[in-house]
Order: structure tokens, then sequence, then C-alpha cells
């Protein structure tokens, strides 16, 4: 059940991730969680300290953590890994191409902070190449986590998913979207809101930020549908088709680079149909990160509900 | 070991030269020489070391083997036909369209194939995982791995070194194949090793240098690494980029040759001799 109301999440992502882990941990102990030593800062060191096998403390050394994680999943275990997005995709690239999803292993990658909730460790660890990166890689499965019930599901989802999955996530909360008992199917987006003047996919960080957006928009008569597209790959190629269909335009949201990730994936889809609708990929627009509180951050990059709302109007004045 | 069991492992280590030699012959070109070193290990590995079942590759229990420098795909190959894997056909078809025996060793493609390899370095975390695997199966399996020397130049494989210690991972067997050559030459002069057995003792390893040409060395190295309780073993192995066919030997750059023509002849003769005179009871 859809329960947004722009109120944040209780639980932070990290102290989420450390309890989850566990649980799963504790649920099938052939799973694996490995950290290049940023236990500390997402929520796991006690439990690394509980419980050292199943949670192992590679160091920092990102090369040798994937590959590790194949050997594990070679050895038929279910290794989960975790550090900032931009170590857990650019950094690690080749080890997660060639040693996990070209070998047929099946690991779980979890880049934290992606976009501009890297914040305050500035533009060296905020990735907004992440997404196109892992969209690369062949089969592989690409997400972005847009709330605390969203992480919980999707975290015990992916324990028995094979190949290469990647998913990014904030660590600190962002506002609650679903009920905890809501059900998500990966590879599935789901509608938060019906719409008939305009449909904005987004994801991640951008989901809130669509909500809002449309409760604006619902003030001056124009009805927004929002898509909460968690899966990037595979993308629900069905939805965007039907959201073009009833809609008639399109603009998607990420935090992230307009290049490679989740505006790239719908605008292929679009174009391939033959559809010909006003579209537009709202995101940053090819620039690298940089240092500051996150809100200053997101009005910086334009990441923010206002500028969604000036990307619709412009979007509806082509229809 | 008697003498009978090492003519024997001498006697199967000539087999998988020759059929590397015609494998290689038959595209008329491969990274042979690198496959070429580490043959005698191979032929101790699969003739009288490793716990496996080539009818069931897939064993959950069986001990495993990571040729990180995966170039070496063709000995490996020639080895795991001979020991059954899949059919000696098979070793017609290296790098042929459609193949189940690329250039580097492909666990997907491969009956008999651990891991994945090709992108030099990587290997070594892998072993690391499969040797961690084991462990927490309790099942006693072991895990060997195989680098060459110029592989080393990856910063990976240090951090895989730093690691396997620290983890307690006695059952993880580390060679390298220190033939003293790269891709464009000598190792002393592109990046010179220098100690390598002093390097991974300064990195916590259980270290023995041999020769990696010698299956009787080759055996009592793996002997005293499995009487090892407590740490990871490295095995420095002096071996010949090329070993066993001089003619290939003495080529300078001989990390992928072209091998057709006389040199082919010469090589298949030389392996075909030596392999007569195992056979005949002579010792070579």
């Amino acid at each position: 059940m859809i329960i947004y109301d722009g109120t944040k999440d209780s639980e932070a992502y990290k102290t989420l991730f450390g309890r989850v882990m566990e649980e799963i941990c504790a649920e099938d102990p052939d799973v694996v969680y490995l950290d290049a030593d940023i236990m500390n800062s997402i929520g796991t060191l006690a439990f690394h300290k509980r419980n050292p096998k199943q949670a192992i403390d590679v160091g920092i050394a990102e090369a040798n953590m994937m590959g590790i994680a194949a050997g594990l999943s070679a050895g038929g275990k279910k290794p989960y890994v975790h550090t900032f997005g931009p170590f857990a995709t650019r950094r690690s690239f080749d080890q997660s191409f060639l040693s996990i999803a070209y070998a047929g292993n099946s690991v779980r990658i979890f880049g934290s902070d992606p976009g501009v909730t890297a914040a305050f460790n500035g533009g060296t660890h905020m990735p907004f190449e992440d997404l196109a990166l892992m969209r690369a890689v062949p089969e592989a499965t690409v997400m972005e986590i847009s709330d605390g019930a969203m992480f919980e599901a999707v975290l015990h989802a992916i324990k028995d998913r094979e190949g290469l999955t990647y998913l990014r996530c904030g660590r600190k909360n962002y506002p609650t979207v679903y009920s905890k008992d809501h059900s998500f199917t990966i590879g599935k987006g789901e509608v938060l809101r019906e719409g008939s003047d305009i449909t904005v996919i987004a994801i991640g960080l951008m989901v809130g930020e669509a909500m809002k957006a449309a409760q604006m928009l619902e003030q001056e008569g124009i009805s927004l549908r929002v898509v909460d597209m968690f899966t990037v790959k595979p993308l629900d190629t069905e939805l965007v088709l039907r959201c073009a269909k009833e809609t008639k335009a399109i603009l998607t949201s990420e935090n992230h680079n307009v290049i490679g990730g989740l505006g790239d994936a719908v605008a292929s889809v679009l174009l391939e149909s033959g559809s010909c609708i006003p579209f537009k990929k709202h995101g940053v627009y090819d620039r690298f990160g940089s240092v500051g509180p996150q809100d200053y951050l997101q009005e910086h990059y334009g990441l923010t509900a206002e500028v969604i709302t000036e990307n619709v109007k412009a979007l509806l004045a082509k229809k | 070991m008697t003498q009978q069991q090492a003519t024997e492992l001498q006697t199967f280590a000539a087999r998988i030269r020759l059929e590397t030699v015609k494998e290689v012959g038959i595209r008329g070109f491969g990274h042979i020489g690198g496959a070429l070193s580490i043959v005698d290990l191979l032929a101790v590995l699969y003739g009288a070391v490793m716990r496996i079942d080539p009818k069931n590759p897939g064993w959950l229990q069986r001990d495993k083997l990571v040729v990180s420098k995966g170039h070496a795909g063709p000995s490996v190959y020639a080895t795991l036909g001979l020991k059954g894997y899949f059919p000696m056909d098979w070793l017609k078809t290296l790098n042929q369209p459609g193949t189940h025996l690329p250039s580097h060793c492909d666990m997907k493609l491969t009956p008999g194939i651990d891991m994945t390899t090709g992108s030099l370095g990587q290997g070594t975390s892998a072993a690391i995982g499969l040797a961690l695997a084991q462990r927490m199966d309790g099942n006693g399996a072991r895990t060997y791995l195989i680098t060459g020397d110029g592989e080393l130049d990856e910063g990976q494989c240090w951090e895989a070194a730093m690691f396997a210690p620290h983890h307690d991972l006695p059952n993880l067997t580390w060679f390298v194949d220190y033939n003293r050559k790269q891709l464009d030459g000598d190792t002393d002069n592109i990046l010179p090793q220098l100690d390598i057995g002093a390097k991974f003792e300064a990195f916590g390893w259980h270290v023995q240098t041999i020769d990696g040409n010698d299956v009787i060395e080759i055996h009592e190295a793996i002997d005293a690494a499995h009487r090892e309780e407590e740490k990871p073993s490295c095995i420095v192995m002096n071996t010949k980029k090329g070993a066993g066919i001089p003619c290939i030997e003495e080529i300078d750059l001989n990390h992928h040759i072209v091998l057709e023509g006389d040199i082919l002849e010469k090589a298949l003769e030389c392996t075909k001799s030596v392999l007569q005179k195992l056979e005949g009871g002579q010792t070579v």
C-alpha cells in the first residue's frame, strides 16, 4: 500500500541494513556479508563482532572483495557486499564484470550514498555514473531503493537471485512511500499515484521529490502520474509504454547523470517503440559531484520537486 | 614417492605436453609458453593430489583449482581431457567458434574448470572465496591457485596475499610459476619480482621454493603444505617458460607464438620422443 505523506522513515537505512543483514545471515548459514572497512558507517560493525564468519571485513580492498565474493558464490555461498557506491562500481568494475557476472557467479552488491546523498564526503565519493556502469554489465539486475520498506523487502528478495545484482541506496532516511507489508516484484515498477496529464518516472531520492511535485501541481490543476521504477534493469517496458499511451508525456527523474541511467533506459524504450510523445530526462547534466549539505547539493544540481514542476510544465507546453 | 610413482607422473606430464602441442598446433598459434611451464604441476595435482571426480565435475566436496593465469588454458584442457572430464576430441576445437575450450579458462564452458580467469590477478581473490566456502562447509576440501610471476605486477594479488593469512586458510595453496618471463620480455627488465618467497613470508604465508618442473619436488612441497595447519602456503616454483620442449624454451618472446610448420614438427617430435622413452621405462 502507498502511504506517502511526506514524513520520513523513522529508521535510518544504515541501521536498517545492519538489522536486516543480521536477520538474513541468521536465517541462512550460506549467506556471507563482506564489507571494505565501511562497517562502522553502515551499521554492521556490531554484527561483525558477533558473527565474524558471516560478516567479513575485507579491509580497504574492493577489488579483492569482489573477487572473494565471486569465489564464495562459486563455492555455493550467497555473498552480499557493501561499500560506498563509487568503490562498489567504478573502482572494482572489472572484478564485478568478469569474476562475478561473466563467470556466472551470483553476488549482491550494495553501493551506498548514491549521488548527492554522499553530501559531505564530496565529489570523490559521489557516484552519478554507477547505474550507467552496472547497466552495461550483461544480464545484471540494477535497482535503486526509494524507502525503508522497499530496502528491507529487496534485501530479502535478492538472496537467491542469480547473477550480479546491484542496488544503490542512501544511508539516511527518505520519505516513507510504502507500508511495511507492501509486496514488490523485481522488474515491475510501482505506480504511486495515478494521473492523466503526464508521468514522472523516478527512482530513489527523486521518488519523494516527484510525489511532492505532484502535490504542488495538483494545486494548479495538473494531474501527475508518479511511477517508482526501482528496477532500472530489467526495465518494466510494459509500464513505460502504458504510461506513454495513457498520459502522452513522460519525464524521468534521477539522482544520477542523465547519461546512462534511468532516463536513457526509458528513452530507448520509447524511441524503439515509435513513440513520439514529449519526453525529458531530469537528473544531473553531465557534471561531477561536489561537497556540501544534501539540501544544498539538491538545489545545486536541480534535484528538487520545484525543478520537476518546471520540467513538467515545459513538457506539457509541447503536448 | 617411489621411482615408479615419479615415472607415472612424468609420463602423465609428457602426455599433457604432447596433447597441448597438438591442441595449439591445430589453430597454429597460442599462449604456449606459460601453458607448458605449469605442466609438471598439473600432472602432480591431477595425477596424485586433488580430490576430484572427473565424472562428477560439480561434486561439492571436491578440491578446486584456480588457474589465475587463465591463458594457460591449453595445458589445463589437455590435463582435463586426459583425466576424462570431456571427450579428447574437444582438444581439437581450441578457440574455434562455439568451442568449450576458449583461450582463457571459463567455468561456464568447460567441465572441470573451477573459476573463470583471464583478467590477471583476479583468480587470487576468487581462490580465497572458494577456500572460505570450503572452510564454512567443513569438508576438508582444498583450493589450489596458480599465478604467473608477471601476474604479480597486478595489485590485486597483494590484496589477496594480505587477506589469506589473517583469515586462517591453511586449505589454500598458491603456486607462483616463476618462469621469469612475461609478454614483453624478462620480468627482471619490466618489473623485477625480486625475492617472491620473502614477500610472501612477510605477508604471513608458509613459503617453499622449489624446481617447478620436477614432479618429485612439487609433490614433496604439496605434502609439506598439507602438513601446515595454520598458514596458507605459497610454493614459489622456478620454472622455464616453454618447459620440456627445447625449441619453444629457446624462443625469446614465447608467451604467445605461431606454432606451425617446422617448429610444430620439432615440438611434436620432441614431446613424442620423451613420452616414448618414459613409456619404455627409460628415465628422462
